[in-house]
């Protein structure tokens, strides 16, 4: 089975277990609309406007319900020793990491589907000339979020305080990617030419590869037994 | 392969040595800053801090590059050495960024008006710094010595991968932080008022210096720390056999 293949067999067996239970799904959605309270009701009211804030409670919104969501990727195999089955299996632990990933990414942009819309409502943003733009950074963001993490959570499942170590270990790397994106954002928000966003979306775009190759060549020596 | 208890001590004594010849070094270097460097045109006497908070800045981003050097050699080798030296280079170089993230405060309260007015690379330095202290955290949740040596590594890698952003980022943003005074070129005679000048040979000595001494001082503190690491390693080999 080439790598490409086995990473997309992985891939569909991670969605169908969550399409089964669809909990990780619900509770980081919830865990975004949460998020958007806290932020509305912290604010002074009449200090700042609700449109002002709206990139920032957007993408501490996203980067916190990413590490919700990526704290269950590798618990589901910790539980019946199921890890141990796919490192019997015989395929590469390359296609392992880009299985999870994929899975992550997926599970992540579905959650963002959900939550960007009632972001929306809740901060009066008129998304119609600009949800592209949005989405896509969306995307890019997510990339750069969830490829060092699914590396530190298989990491950080093999330890006694997994839901812990994972924040603490990913939001460093979370935190460029996410400044890059909130920048990106408010430009885009504020009808700003391309110019002046194409350059956040470049950096954007190099972390993601830097990022993203480099935990994929780290991975096999974390699955290493 | 562990050293013999006689080779550990031995590398402990010569690491206190290094480490007492920086100590002294470094003690030179500011008697030399304070007492015979004059003050600088537009900062006074709030500059000369620039002679541990850029040296020290310096010590920090060896310290964590060699973990991440390490950390690869470490993947490829296996050697149980290459994981104690690290963790000795992690731990000395969040000592030097403890000095870098408190002189860095101290002086900007001083020039900018702020304790902390959220610099790309004061604030890129905190991450790095954050993310090495993840990297103690992950060190001590796992009990298994190769996983945690393997772990450590993968997170030195990657934290490593983070320095470059550091410097990127200072010539990326509208950064308040002053640029590298080494290798800077000179400005154009009568043209750009922003242009900063490099620094005088006078005031630049003095850091030159500084950096000298706090590499040994580096060197004095990684040999220490390595030879107690192995000396622990040696003990947990022997308990364990």
């Amino acid at each position: 089975m080439t790598t490409g293949r086995a990473a997309l067999v992985i891939a569909a067996k991670d969605l169908r277990i969550e399409w089964r239970h669809r909990t990780r799904f619900a509770t980081s959605v919830i865990f975004a609309i949460l998020v958007l309270l806290v932020f509305v009701f912290a604010r002074e009211q009449g200090g700042v406007s609700l449109t002002v804030l709206a990139p920032t409670v957007l993408w501490v919104m996203l980067a916190l319900a990413t590490i919700v969501t990526l704290n269950r990727a590798f618990l589901l195999e910790r539980e019946n020793h199921a890890l141990d089955g796919i490192l019997l299996a015989p395929v590469s632990p390359t296609a392992i990491f880009l299985g999870k990933w994929l899975a992550n990414i997926s599970l992540v942009m579905v959650v963002e589907a959900a939550a960007i819309p009632l972001w929306v409502i809740f901060f009066n943003v008129d998304p119609r000339p600009r949800l592209f733009g949005v989405g896509a950074v969306a995307v890019l963001a997510s990339a750069g979020f969830t490829g060092p993490g699914t590396l530190f959570a298989a990491m950080a499942v093999r330890t006694r305080f997994a839901e812990l170590l994972l924040p603490v270990l990913l939001l460093p790397f979370v935190i460029p990617p996410l400044f890059f994106a909130s920048q990106a954002t408010v430009r885009i928000l504020g009808d700003a030419p391309w110019g002046d966003i194409e350059g956040w979306l470049r950096l954007l775009a190099l972390y993601d590869i830097a990022f993203l190759t480099l935990a994929a060549m780290l991975f096999p020596s974390v699955m290493d037994q | 392969m562990i050293p013999e208890p006689a080779a550990i001590d031995r590398i402990i004594r010569r690491g206190r040595a290094t480490m007492l010849a920086g100590l002294v070094a470094v003690a030179g270097i500011y008697v030399l800053a304070l007492r015979f460097t004059p003050a600088e045109q537009h900062q006074g006497l709030a500059f000369k801090i620039l002679y541990v908070h850029a040296p020290a800045a310096w010590a920090m981003e060896m310290a964590f590059v060699l973990v991440g050097v390490t950390g690869v050699l470490y993947l490829w080798l296996g050697d149980a050495r290459l994981d104690v030296f690290a963790e000795a280079s992690a731990t000395v170089g969040m000592v030097f960024g403890s000095v870098l993230l408190t002189t860095g405060p101290i002086w900007g309260r001083t020039i900018w008006g702020a304790w902390w007015a959220w610099d790309p690379r004061l604030t890129f330095t905190l991450l790095l710094y954050l993310m090495f202290a993840g990297y103690f955290a992950l060190r001590s949740a796992l009990r298994d010595p190769v996983e945690r040596a393997r772990f450590g590594a993968v997170i030195g890698i990657m934290g490593t991968i983070l320095v470059p952003f550091i410097h990127l980022t200072v010539y990326l943003f509208n950064s308040q932080h002053p640029l590298p005074v080494l290798g800077r070129p000179p400005c154009p005679p009568g043209g750009n008022p922003n242009c900063q000048p490099s620094l005088p040979w006078v005031l630049l000595k003095p850091l030159l210096l500084s950096f000298g001494a706090f590499t040994l001082l580096y060197v004095g503190f990684v040999t220490t720390r390595y030879g107690i690491g192995l000396r622990r390693v040696a003990r947990e080999a022997a308990d364990a056999g």
